[in-house]
C-alpha cells in the first residue's frame, strides 16, 4: 500500500496550510483547580504571586529515582463519594477534590437546572488515567495463575474512559461525554471539543477538564528517556536539564458566549501535529508555530493583541528551545511570556486545563506570573521571558500545550467585554 | 447533523479490507472467521516502522484504505482516533517491567504508551499537520469518535477521517478487560457530497437511547459485541448494502447515536 497519487505531490518541505475556521467565542463561567500549589483558585493565585513552587524531592510510593515531584498532599486519605466507590483510585479522588473546590459542582448543578442534564457535555483530558492501580496490581499477581488480585477494577480505574465516566456520574450529566488522550495537549484540546459540540447544537454547555496523577509509568518512563531533572525543573534556565512531574486537576464550565455568569472568554483554539517524531518536538517548532497561528486566526487577533503567553515550557533543553523559536517567529521578542511548570511541575494530561486556569487568573487578577525555580535565563533563547513576575493589566493570553506524538494545542483567552 | 461518507477502511477477524468484506456485510457471502491480518505500513520511515505494534499498524492500514478510497489528500485531512485501550501489548510489557526489581522501562515502549501513539505515527506517515484528536469512550469509543468526527466535518466544513481501532490485551489484563480480537474501522466524512460520495449520514446524539443495532449473523454479532471498534459493524453493513437505513450505535454512558444512512443524491 502507498500514497501513489499523493506522495509525488507531497515530496519536499511544503505542507498544506488550511486556514483555521473562525471560532464562535465561548464563555468560561466557572473553574476550579488543585495541584501541589494548593487546593482552590485562591491558594494557587497566592502561590503564583509569591513565585512559590510545589516541587519537592520525590517521596511517592516506592519510587527510587532522584527527582522532584509536585505532589498533592492528603490525596491518599480521601475517598470518592460512596455511590461511586467502584471508581475509587488516586486519579478519581483528585478529580472529585477538584469538583468540590471553588463552588464548581454547585455551579454545574445550577447549569443543569438551566439547560437540562442531557444538554451539558463532559470532555475530560488525561494521559495515564488510573494506570497506577494496574501497576500496583501487577505486583500482586497470583503466583500460580498470574491473575490480577481479586477486586481489581479495570473499567472504573485504569480505563482511559474512567475519568469521563466518573465526572459525568458525579455531576449527574447526560450530554455527550468522552476522554481526550492526546498526551500533554489533552486538556487544552477539550476546549475544542466543547466549542464544536456547542456550535453543532449537540449541547448547550460543557464541563471540560483534566486530571493526571503520579504513577510509575511516567516517572520511570521519562527517566528512561533521560528527560527528568534531579532538581526542581527550571524552565528557560541556561542550566535547565529536564522536567519535574506533578499531579493536578482542573475543571471549567464552558457556555455559549452570552452566558450571564461569564468570567473569561474563550476566543481561539489552534490545533496541529508536528508530523516529525514521537517524543521529540520539531527542532524549529513548526507544529507549535502552526498551533499558535491557528489560535490567533481563529480569534481574529494579531500577535500584538496578546499581552501574555503561558508557555508549555517543560524545561527540557530541546522543548524550550523549539518553543522559543516558534514563539519568536510568531510574536517576536516583545510579548511577555513564562512557564509555570517550575511551580506546578509538568501535569501532563492536566497541564492544558491547569495553565488555561492560570491564564484566567492572570486576566482576572492582573498578573504576569513569574517562573519559579528559574535562575539565569538561557541567553540563546530570544523571547521576552519573565522570571520575576509582576502585576500588569492582562486582557488577552495565549497558552501553549504540546505533547508526545507531536500533538499541539494553543488557546486564546480574554477578559469578558 | 448531516455529513457524507467518502471512504471506508476495515480490518478485522475474517474481514480483510473494505472491498473484500462488502459481500459478507451484505450477507451475499458467508462469514468465515480468520485472524485479523495487518501488515506494517510502508508509509512510515523504516525507523518508525520498526517501533510500531499491531494497534498502530491496524490504525494506519484502515486509515490508509479509507483515505485512498475517498480521494481526499491525507495531508489535508483532520483525524479523530478512537480506541478503548490503545496499544495493549505495550501497556502489559510496561506494567510487567514496573513490577520487576529493575523497573527498566524501554524509552520506545514509553513513548508508544500514549493513547495518541497511532495519531503520532499517522501524522508522520500522512505528512499531516492538520488537527488530530485521540478519544476513548470505553465500549462506546466508536460512537464518541463518530460523533466528534461528524461535528468536526459539519462545523469545520472540512474532511475528517475517523480511525477506530482496538486490540486484545494479553493476560492477565484480558481476564478483566476482554477484547476479543484486533479490529479497525475508518470512515472519511465530508461536509458536502463530493465526487466519491458513498452515502449521506445523518448523526443525532440521543441521551438515554434505546438498544444498539446488532448483526444478523451470529458470528459477526460476536465480533461486534466483543470488540469496541467493531460496534461500527451495523453502520458498515448499511454502507455496504447501500440504500436507506436507520440504526443506533452506543455512544458511552447509556447514550446512543441515532444514524440515518441514505444514498448521496
Amino acid at each position: 500500500m502507498g500514497w501513489p497519487r499523493f506522495f509525488a505531490r507531497l515530496d519536499g518541505p511544503t505542507f498544506h496550510e488550511i486556514p483555521a475556521s473562525p471560532l464562535q467565542p465561548a464563555a468560561i463561567s466557572h473553574y476550579s483547580i488543585v495541584n501541589s500549589l494548593g487546593a482552590g483558585a485562591a491558594p494557587v493565585l497566592h502561590a503564583l504571586r509569591g513565585r512559590e513552587s510545589g516541587l519537592a524531592p520525590c517521596d511517592f510510593e516506592t519510587v527510587a529515582l532522584e527527582t522532584c515531584i509536585g505532589r498533592v498532599r492528603g490525596l491518599e486519605s480521601r475517598r470518592v463519594r460512596s455511590d461511586l466507590a467502584a471508581y475509587d483510585c488516586r486519579n478519581n479522588r483528585l478529580a472529585q477534590w477538584g469538583l468540590e473546590l471553588d463552588g464548581f459542582a454547585g455551579a454545574v448543578a445550577a447549569a443543569r437546572t438551566r439547560y437540562g442534564a442531557a444538554r451539558i457535555g463532559v470532555f475530560m483530558g488525561t494521559s495515564t488515567s488510573a494506570i497506577l492501580e494496574t501497576e500496583l496490581a501487577y505486583r500482586r499477581r497470583d503466583p500460580a495463575t498470574g491473575a490480577l488480585p481479586p477486586g481489581f477494577r479495570y473499567t472504573e480505574t485504569h480505563s482511559t474512559a474512567s475519568l469521563g465516566d466518573f465526572v459525568r456520574r458525579y455531576l449527574d450529566l447526560h450530554g455527550p461525554a468522552c476522554v481526550v488522550s492526546s498526551a500533554c495537549a489533552s486538556s487544552a484540546k477539550v476546549f475544542g471539543n466543547a466549542v464544536r459540540m456547542i456550535a453543532a447544537g449537540v449541547c448547550d454547555a460543557a464541563v471540560v477538564g483534566g486530571v493526571d496523577t503520579l504513577c510509575l509509568t511516567t516517572l520511570y518512563g521519562f527517566h528512561s528517556l533521560a528527560l527528568i531533572s534531579r532538581q526542581p525543573c527550571r524552565p528557560y534556565d541556561a542550566q535547565r536539564d529536564g522536567i519535574s512531574l506533578g499531579e493536578g486537576a482542573g475543571f471549567a464550565l464552558v457556555e455559549k458566549p452570552r452566558a450571564a455568569a461569564a468570567r473569561i472568554a474563550l476566543l481561539g483554539i489552534g490545533e496541529s501535529c508536528d508530523a516529525h517524531h514521537m517524543s521529540t518536538p520539531h527542532p524549529d517548532g513548526v507544529g507549535a508555530r502552526l498551533a499558535m497561528q491557528r489560535a490567533l486566526d481563529a480569534a481574529g487577533f494579531a500577535p500584538a493583541d496578546i499581552h501574555y503567553i503561558n508557555l508549555h515550557g517543560t524545561a527540557t533543553r530541546s522543548n524550550d528551545a523549539a518553543e522559543d523559536k516558534a514563539v519568536f517567529d510568531v510574536f517576536g521578542a516583545a510579548t511577555p511570556c513564562s512557564s509555570t511548570k517550575g511551580a506546578t511541575g509538568h501535569l501532563l494530561g492536566a497541564a492544558g486545563i491547569t495553565e488555561a486556569i492560570i491564564s484566567a487568573l492572570a486576566i482576572e487578577h492582573g498578573l504576569i506570573p513569574g517562573s519559579a525555580q528559574t535562575g539565569a535565563v538561557d541567553a540563546a533563547l530570544k523571547c521576552n521571558y519573565q522570571t520575576a513576575g509582576r502585576d500588569a493589566a492582562v486582557k488577552r493570553v495565549l497558552t501553549n500545550s504540546f505533547g508526545f506524538g507531536g500533538a499541539n494545542c494553543s488557546l486564546v483567552l480574554g477578559a469578558v467585554g | 447533523m448531516r455529513v457524507y461518507v467518502a471512504g471506508v477502511g476495515l480490518a478485522g477477524p475474517g474481514l480483510a479490507g473494505w472491498q473484500a468484506s462488502m459481500p459478507v456485510l451484505r450477507a451475499e457471502a458467508p462469514y468465515q472467521h480468520a485472524p485479523t491480518a495487518v501488515a506494517a505500513s510502508e508509509l512510515l520511515p523504516a525507523a518508525e516502522r520498526r517501533r510500531t505494534g499491531v494497534p498502530v499498524k491496524l490504525a494506519l492500514a484502515v486509515g490508509s484504505e479509507a483515505l485512498l478510497n475517498s480521494g481526499c489528500d491525507p495531508a489535508a485531512t483532520a483525524t479523530v482516533f478512537a480506541s478503548s485501550s490503545g496499544d495493549c501489548d505495550n501497556l502489559h510489557q510496561i506494567c510487567e517491567a514496573l513490577a520487576s526489581a529493575g523497573r527498566e522501562v524501554s524509552p520506545t515502549r514509553f513513548h508508544n504508551s500514549v493513547h495518541n501513539a497511532a495519531a503520532g505515527y499517522w501524522s508522520i506517515a500522512a505528512r499531516s499537520r492538520e488537527p488530530s484528536t485521540s478519544l476513548c469512550g470505553h465500549d462506546g469509543s466508536f460512537g464518541v469518535g463518530l460523533l466528534e468526527a461528524a461535528v468536526q466535518a459539519a462545523v469545520g466544513g472540512r474532511a475528517v477521517a475517523l480511525i477506530a481501532y482496538d486490540h486484545a490485551y494479553p493476560e492477565p489484563l484480558h481476564a478483566v478487560r476482554p477484547i476479543a480480537a484486533s479490529f479497525g474501522a475508518a470512515l472519511v466524512l465530508l461536509p458536502a457530497p463530493g465526487s466519491r460520495c458513498m452515502a449521506a449520514l445523518e448523526v443525532e446524539f440521543v441521551a438515554n437511547g434505546g438498544g444498539a443495532a446488532a448483526m444478523a449473523d451470529a458470528a459477526l454479532e460476536a465480533v461486534r459485541a466483543g470488540i469496541p471498534a467493531a460496534r461500527s459493524l451495523p453502520l458498515l453493513a448499511a454502507l455496504a448494502r447501500g440504500g436507506a437505513h436507520e440504526l443506533a450505535l452506543e455512544c458511552g454512558g447509556g447514550a446512543h447515536l441515532a444514524l440515518g444512512v441514505a444514498p448521496c443524491a
